[in-house]
Parts: C-alpha cells; sequence; structure tokens
C-alpha cells in the first residue's frame, strides 16, 4: 500500500516537473520567436505574400536569394532586425531591378513567393505587378524640393510617370523658377527601390518601406474614388 | 605497414566517409550561393538537385504546414522524397547529413582528449526530445509560424555556410560548450526535436547494425563509441539487429569492433 502510493507520488511528481520544463521553456521559445517575427521594416521579394502568411510559408531555404542575378536579396541572420532566415532587400545597398523572367520568386519552392499575383491575364510574367514596398519622399530633405534641379530618382524609375513623376511648382523663396518635385504614387510603385539607390543626398531623401507600414486605409464606406494624379502640363506662364 | 594502413582504413573508413559527406553537402551549398553551383543549392531546410529535383525538410513542412502556410506541392514531394529515404536509411540524417554532428562530436573528442569523466551538471532524460518534438508542433499551430525554424542550430550551422552566419555561431557555441561540459551527448541525444522526429519514422529501416554475439569478446569498445549507448543493449546478450530506431547509422561501433561482432546489414540478408 504505501509502495504504491509512492510510486504515485514521484510518478505525479516527474510529470509536473516535465511540464513545468516545458512551459518555462516553452515560453521563453515562444517569447524569442514571436519577438524575432515581429519585424516590421523588411522589404520582401516580389510575390511575397502578406508578412503573417509569408512567415508561415517560407521554408528559409535561401533558393530565391541565390537565384538573385544582382545579389540583391539576401537572408536574415541571428542579429540583424529581421526574421531570423528569411529573405529581405536594403534597396540603398542592393535595390531590386525587377528581372522580367522574376528568377528569384519562379525559384521558391513553397510558394511564399507566389506568382499568382506576379501574372497577367494572358499568364505571362509581369514584374509590374510586384509590390515589394512603397517610395516615402522625405520632402524636408528632398533637394528638389528646395529648388535644385535633381531627378535621380525620377530618372531611375522604371515605372517613370507612372510610379514617380514630376510635379512642376512654382518656387516661392525666389518666386520666378520652378521646383520639379518627384511624386510617388503608390497605386503603380513597385518598391523595387531603384529611386532611393538614385538619390544623391547623404542619406536618402526617398525611401521604400513595406506597404502596410507606410500606407493608410480609407475604409470601405468612402465611396469617392482615389484621386488619379495626373503631371500638371508645365504652363507656359514660367 | 600494409597492415597498419588496413587497419586504419578498417578503424576510420565510415568516419572519414561521414565526414566527407557532411562537409561535402556544406561545401555544395556554399559553393551554391559563392560561385553559382547548381550541384546543390539552397540549404538544409529546402534544397534543389542539379536545378532539378527539391528536396525539403519534412520537419520542416509539417512546422509550415501546422502554422497554416499555404505550402506548395513541389516542396510536399521533396519532403516525401526526404521522409522516405530517411524512412529506409534510419536516422541516418544526424551522423552523415546534419552539420551540428561535426559540433557536438567535436565536443565528444574534446571531451576524450581531457580526460572528462565528470558527472553531468544537470540530469537530462533522452525521451525529453520527443516532448520538445511535440513542443514544436504544438507551438506552430498556436504562433502560426515554424517554430523550430527560428532557434534550430542545424539550419543556422548550414544557412549560415551558404548565406552568411551573423550571430549563429554564438548558438553554435552553445552548443558545444553545452556538450562538453553540462551533459554528454547533451543537444543530439536528448534535445534535438529533429533527430526525435528521424527516430519514429525509422522503425522499419532496413540499413541496420547486426550484432554476432560469438564473435563478441565484451571489450566495450562499440559502448565507448556510440553516443546513443542504449541502443547496444543487446550486445555480448544474444545475436540480432539493433532495433531501436534512435540509433543513428554512423557505423561507429561496426569499424570499432575488432573482433568482428559488429556488421552493416540490410535487415535480413546482405551484411557488409
Amino acid at each position: 500500500m504505501g509502495d504504491v502510493n509512492k510510486t504515485r507520488r514521484k510518478m505525479i511528481f516527474r510529470t509536473l516537473q516535465g511540464v513545468t520544463l516545458a512551459a518555462v521553456g516553452g515560453t521563453f521559445w515562444a517569447g524569442f520567436v514571436h519577438e524575432n517575427a515581429q519585424a516590421e521594416l523588411v522589404l520582401r521579394p516580389p510575390g511575397a505574400r502578406p508578412e503573417p502568411d509569408f512567415l508561415a510559408t517560407c521554408i528559409r531555404c535561401g533558393l530565391c536569394v541565390e537565384a538573385c542575378p544582382y545579389d540583391t536579396l539576401r537572408l536574415g541572420a541571428y542579429g540583424e532586425p529581421v526574421p531570423v532566415g528569411t529573405p529581405y532587400f536594403k534597396p540603398r545597398e542592393v535595390p531590386c531591378y525587377l528581372c522580367e523572367d522574376i528568377p528569384c520568386a519562379v525559384a521558391c519552392p513553397t510558394d511564399a513567393l507566389d506568382l499568382v499575383g506576379l501574372t497577367d491575364e494572358d499568364g505571362e510574367l509581369d514584374v509590374s505587378k510586384s509590390r515589394m514596398g512603397v517610395a516615402v519622399v522625405d520632402y524636408n530633405n528632398c533637394i528638389a524640393n528646395r529648388g535644385l534641379r535633381c531627378d535621380a530618382c525620377v530618372r531611375a524609375c522604371p515605372y517613370i510617370d507612372d510610379a514617380i513623376y514630376i510635379d512642376t511648382r512654382r518656387n516661392p523663396r525666389t518666386g520666378k523658377h520652378a521646383m520639379l518635385v518627384p511624386v510617388v504614387d503608390a497605386d503603380y510603385c513597385t518598391g523595387c527601390g531603384l529611386c532611393e539607390y538614385a538619390c544623391v543626398t547623404e542619406e536618402p531623401a526617398i525611401i521604400v518601406l513595406p506597404r502596410d507600414v507606410a500606407l493608410g486605409k480609407a475604409g470601405e464606406h468612402y465611396e469617392l474614388p482615389p484621386p488619379k494624379f495626373t503631371p500638371e502640363e508645365p504652363s507656359d506662364e514660367i | 605497414m600494409r597492415s597498419r594502413l588496413r587497419r586504419l582504413y578498417h578503424r576510420y573508413r565510415f568516419l572519414v566517409l561521414r565526414r566527407v559527406v557532411q562537409v561535402g553537402i556544406l561545401f555544395l551549398f556554399f559553393a551554391a550561393n559563392a560561385w553559382g553551383w547548381t550541384v546543390l543549392t539552397g540549404d538544409l531546410s529546402s534544397s534543389r538537385l542539379f536545378d532539378r529535383i527539391t528536396l525539403a525538410d519534412p520537419l520542416a513542412v509539417l512546422q509550415l504546414l501546422l502554422a497554416g502556410g499555404a505550402v506548395a506541392v513541389e516542396v510536399l514531394l521533396g519532403a516525401a522524397i526526404v521522409l522516405v529515404a530517411y524512412a529506409l536509411l534510419g536516422r541516418a540524417f544526424c551522423s552523415w547529413v546534419c552539420p551540428v554532428n561535426l559540433i557536438t562530436d567535436a565536443a565528444e573528442w574534446t571531451r576524450n582528449r581531457l580526460g572528462f569523466r565528470e558527472p553531468p551538471l544537470m540530469y537530462l532524460n533522452r525521451k525529453m526530445r520527443y516532448i520538445v518534438l511535440v513542443m514544436v508542433l504544438v507551438l506552430s499551430f498556436l504562433l502560426a509560424l515554424p517554430v523550430f525554424e527560428f532557434v534550430s542550430p542545424i539550419s543556422a550551422a548550414a544557412r549560415g555556410v551558404a548565406f552568411g552566419m551573423g550571430m549563429g555561431w554564438a548558438l553554435l557555441l552553445a552548443i558545444f560548450l553545452f556538450d562538453l561540459f553540462v551533459v554528454r551527448h547533451g543537444y543530439c541525444g536528448h534535445i534535438c526535436p529533429l533527430g526525435a522526429f528521424y527516430s519514429l519514422i525509422s522503425r522499419f529501416r532496413v540499413v541496420r547494425v547486426r550484432h554476432v554475439k560469438d564473435n563478441c569478446t565484451l571489450c566495450g569498445a562499440c559502448f565507448a563509441a556510440c553516443p546513443e549507448t542504449h541502443v547496444l543493449s543487446l550486445v555480448g546478450k544474444h545475436d540480432g539487429t539493433v532495433n531501436n530506431p534512435e540509433c543513428t547509422n554512423c557505423f561507429r561501433c561496426v569499424e570499432v569492433c575488432d573482433d568482428d561482432a559488429l556488421f552493416v546489414s540490410l535487415t535480413g540478408g546482405w551484411s557488409e
């Protein structure tokens, strides 16, 4: 009788020890994983699914990185502010050159980079459909907005006049000169970062941010469509 | 001289072959990213052989599935190939492919060279790895993230070699020190959920170590060499094959046996 109780007590105790170890270990583990997956300012390759879905689908193999002919893509390593093992790029170092055959997305074995969103109606790959991020201009530091003649970002854009265009404005400082200010249209911007790479200022005055970080959302109940930006025709007055 | 060479060959043939395979795979991964070789691209979580055959880590794929990832058929097939291969070969991944084996074997080698015979700093049950495996599956489901892939030293090592280590070396150093000073065979033999996973699927493996009791002199060399000593429970007791699936088929016992008491065998028939 006494022996039976001892065995049972021991078993219960051992079980509780195991459960405690698993609970404590699991908490730290889950905490690290959760924290590591939170990186918000990460730019993904073309065709990447929305971030939570991407993190649950990417197997962290690096085949996209190896497929990239420009060495744009890198895999996140420990110590970098990127979920570990996942592909990303930093446009200021190497932007995405938007290959027409999208080798990175084609190489993906899990469809974390999904070709569905990169295919047009005819079933052809169309890299202009990629939405890696959106370029955002810091007008305080954009030298074009100070009246200097710079259109580096606009010229660098593969979708010039759609994704980014020059808005001609009167220079209020001199009262008689034009300012050629770059304006991004998020509807067309792929987030390739060629503009950020080309920007001549010490720190880029145009940077690519993930779309869910940079873009707002008006809400379904606003029935007015968004304004269609069209570059203003320069008037004869200038 | 000749017999000495023969003895060296006999004693290290599998070990050398294993190191060649382990380092070779890492080298091919490195060469793929560094020089564009296409023999074996990717890393241990998923790779492509000759740009054609996709292979995938079945446990990684299982985590993605539990996390709710929209995993493509291609990688499911790749995982199936690997799964079937190790179901036949046994837990050979651990001793023939896994880069962490290089680290834990180095720890064991250091331990022996320094003559450590201290008791472990803490007690770990060898069954703990199965609990860790269950935790991998449960947490992957709960967090909707492949949780082992975030902390796996195996992925960290292979990925690190091919794509850059970052701070990953700290994790690998920690495992070396853990095996060296805390628990002998600590990581691979007690904690690793991937090893546990491969143990579970290799119950019906074809390749096994076979023991001939009559040749055994009970010298204990195999027990000293084996990283999963308990699988050798039949040695010196009765004829038969090592049936415990925690055996990694490293064949170290076969090569250290001087008495022809241990062989590599395909279940039932051919023996090495």
